[in-house]
């Protein structure tokens, strides 16, 4: 159900990105749609009270391998989503940059005004 | 002293008013330490080469809002951003492929005692191993790359859009 | 030294384009010595990876599968390498010259040969993360040189194709979390273990997201709507290798990969990709055909020409793959030869306009020959290469019972034939116009690059006979049909 939320929250940005005009919400949908799928990972690997994936050691100077799989988050997603909030970084500053230069060579956020390309 | 106060003003005009600049004098070294230890923790605590760049570069970036482009360029000008940026990409690239030469696999972590077979000793003595100084292998070694070329690219980044002038001159006809 | 063949293909460029930023522009020319030389080196790498038939799987960081990354070098990557390398090979001899009209030479040596490495990890990677990662980093060096010139168009396109492919990338990666999510594991082969032949409604949706996203990646019809914009926007040697390598290292490689061999083949998949591969087919020629900007007209009839290969795939045949195979590679080599052909012409009367050309074949005798060649090969007439891979593909359309696509595929062929008719036309033969009396043929690395394509045009056709057949082709085939082949290959099994 939680997962749904996600879902949702995408189709917002897809949304956003479909129907505005604007230059600069279309980026911002593309922002939230990024989120809305790295909040998705995040779920994917979540547990409820769960704990910080670190193995620790028992008494006995042992790591608990057996205890460390039953309470522990899933940490993988977790490196998936720093992974892609990087790349998204990227994206989203280049999206940025070309929107500034389309900003001063047409004069205009809107995309119905810019189309010198047909065909 | 008030003289030499308001000559000061005159020379920085481009920068912030004189309250964000005073804060901004005595923060930004913090903020810079701060990074230096986020990144060097990297391998213990949450953090890491990634997260200690960004705050480093906030430093900088602090440095341009406060006082503006010139006195933030004397610290760390664009041409030198630019290479750090790709040295800082070229030493992780190397620590990775020095892996291939000290234990055989590309990327594999070539400061920890079990993969390296034939240094191993040698490493014992400068310090690799359990409970010593290099205990993460070659990951805190990646994060001084990693929190270079990050630190140099986000600068790069925020200077060249900030200082990307939207003005009517340059526009042509439609 | 065998087993640091595999990363060499990634780490080579990846190191080369940080190095070669850092050269001050004023010595441009060690850049262009670096660039050269790293070409070069993949161009051996590739040539010894194919020809001795090497394979192998590549643990990253010594972490065995699943817990690590891996490499996987099979048949169909080794092809992917050889052509990404010849193209990169032509293409970084051919920006040589032509890129000195641009500023910061420098920087785009460092793009394109991040896009290169982006590439060569696309075709290399076994896991569906790092596939997205590096599909990421080819993508976003090439929206960035899509843009390189900051003119009005340039900027339009690139906006455009930076959206769409953000999308494709988008569509990859919540594929990604879906299938992390039902399955626990990112490797492809572990995935197709753990699945075994299983699909429920969550893989179905998964597989559908990937189809999108390297469809979109691929330009298959109705996702084609960047590619005519993006491509000719491009410096040519760019849109070479957009053109000839780029859309099918990251589309139709990676929607092969990921359907044929890490989803359990279905007759669903197999007729999605029939039925897209046939709508590019007729309607990119289609559009081709009224186009009067050179580079335009070429960036449709890539859509078409990704057609066909997508219709040899959807049969599933041993046939029809290998003739998809094959029209692949040699859609690599006319479709980049052609487009410096155009490239060259923009150069030296500086438009694009088919109609205020006219003659210039009196003015440049390389260009036209080439390019006169590879029109020849794309229109599939023999004996240049196009001939025997269209051949190929109609005939297993045939064999299987799809006679609609065989018609379809004849009929392209000509209209195909039309078009290029009519660039020649324009273009090359006829009358000089008196505004070209003065120009020249362009510098010799371009012509160069150009000859090489030309020549490799010709000779590919030889890939027809069966001892070199086997040789370059067959192993490609091979990994494509066996998808169970592939899982135990590329787990180590």
């Amino acid at each position: 159900m939680i997962y749904g939320l996600c879902i949702l929250l995408f189709l917002i940005g897809l949304y956003a990105v479909v129907t505005k005009h604007n230059l600069i919400k279309i980026v911002i949908g593309f922002i939230i749609m990024e989120n809305a799928i790295n909040l998705f990972l995040i779920m994917l690997g979540y547990r409820m009270g769960g704990k910080a994936p670190i193995i620790w050691q028992d008494a006995a100077g042992k790591a608990d391998i057996a205890a460390f799989a039953n309470s522990a988050v899933d940490p993988l997603p977790q490196a998936l989503v720093l992974t892609s909030i990087v790349i998204s970084l990227g994206v989203t500053a280049l999206m940025v940059a070309i929107c500034l230069r389309v900003y001063q060579r047409y004069g205009t956020f809107d995309i119905s005004k810019i189309r010198r390309l047909k065909g | 002293m008030n003289n030499s106060n308001q000559i000061n003003i005159a020379e920085h005009s481009e920068g912030m008013s004189l309250v964000v600049r005073t804060i901004a004098r005595w923060v930004k070294s913090f903020i810079f330490i701060f990074g230096l230890y986020i990144v060097f923790y990297g391998h213990l605590t949450p953090g890491g080469g990634f997260a200690g760049g960004v705050i480093i570069c906030c430093s900088f970036i602090l440095v341009l809002l406060a006082f503006g482009k010139e006195r933030a360029f004397k610290r760390l000008s664009l041409e030198r951003a630019g290479a750090l940026d790709s040295i800082g990409a070229l030493g992780f690239l190397l620590v990775a492929v020095a892996g291939i030469f000290f234990a055989g696999t590309f990327f594999v972590n070539w400061l920890s005692v079990p993969a390296a077979g034939s240094i191993n000793s040698l490493l014992r003595k400068i310090g690799v191993g359990e409970f010593r100084l290099l205990s993460a292998g070659t990951i805190p070694v990646n994060n001084i790359w990693i929190a270079i070329k990050v630190c140099a690219s986000m600068y790069l980044v925020f200077a060249l859009l900030a200082m990307l002038r939207i003005n009517d001159d340059t526009q042509e006809d439609l | 030294m065998k087993s640091f063949l595999i990363p060499f293909f990634v780490v080579l460029p990846l190191g080369a384009a940080f190095l070669v930023v850092l050269v001050p522009t004023r010595l441009r020319k060690i850049a262009d010595v670096l660039a050269n030389l790293c070409a070069l080196m993949l161009l051996i790498a590739a040539g010894i990876v194919c020809v001795k038939g090497i394979t192998g799987v590549y643990f990253v960081g010594g972490w065995e599968i699943p817990v690590g990354i891996s490499m996987v070098l099979d048949g169909f990557s080794g092809l992917m390498l050889l052509t990404i390398s010849v193209i990169t090979f032509a293409s970084t001899l051919y920006s040589v010259s032509y890129m000195e009209q641009f500023t910061w030479k420098t920087k785009f040596y460092c793009l394109f040969l991040l896009m290169v490495a982006g590439m060569n990890g696309v075709v290399l990677s076994g896991d569906f993360f790092n596939l997205f990662v590096f599909l990421e980093i080819a993508s976003i060096a090439s929206y960035a040189l899509v843009g390189y010139g900051c003119r009005h168009e340039e900027l339009e396109a690139t906006f455009k194709y930076l959206a769409l492919g953000n999308l494709a990338a988008l569509c990859v990666l919540l594929g990604v979390a879906f299938v992390y999510g039902l399955t626990g594991t990112l490797n492809m082969a572990d995935f197709s273990i753990r699945t075994a032949g299983y699909m429920n409604n969550g893989l179905l949706i998964a597989l559908a997201l990937f189809l999108t996203g390297f469809g979109l990646k691929a330009a298959l019809v109705p996702m084609h709507a960047w590619l005519p914009d993006a491509h000719p926007s491009a410096p040519t040697p760019i849109s070479a290798m957009l053109s000839g390598v780029f859309i099918k290292a990251t589309g139709v490689y990676a929607l092969v990969r990921v359907s044929m061999n890490v989803f359990p083949p279905m007759q669903l998949t197999h007729e999605i990709i029939l039925v897209l591969g046939g709508l590019s087919m007729v309607v990119g020629v289609f559009m081709a055909i009224g186009q009067w900007d050179f580079k335009r007209l070429l960036a449709y009839h890539s859509i078409s020409q990704i057609g066909y290969v997508m219709i040899g795939i959807g049969l599933g045949t041993p046939l029809g793959i290998l003739g998809a195979v094959y029209h692949l590679i040699n859609h690599a080599a006319f479709k980049s030869l052609l487009f410096l052909g155009a490239g060259a012409v923009e150069y030296q009367t500086g438009t694009r306009q088919l109609r205020q050309m006219g003659g210039l074949r009196q003015r440049m005798p390389v260009t036209s020959s080439s390019t006169l060649i590879a029109s020849l090969a794309i229109s599939g007439l023999p004996p240049f290469n196009g001939f025997f891979s269209k051949v190929i593909i109609i005939w297993a359309c045939v064999q299987a019972n799809r006679y609609g696509y065989a018609v379809a595929a004849v009929i392209v062929s000509v209209m195909t034939i039309a078009s290029f008719m009519k660039v020649q036309k324009y273009a090359f033969f006829g009358k000089l116009k008196e505004k070209w009396g003065k120009i020249k043929e362009v510098p010799a690395t371009m012509q160069i690059a150009m000859v090489f394509l030309a020549v490799l045009c010709l000779l590919m056709s030889l890939l027809i006979v069966p001892a070199l057949r086997d040789v370059v082709l067959q192993p490609a085939v091979d990994s494509i049909i066996a998808g169970t082949n592939y899982v135990t290959f590329a787990g180590g099994l």
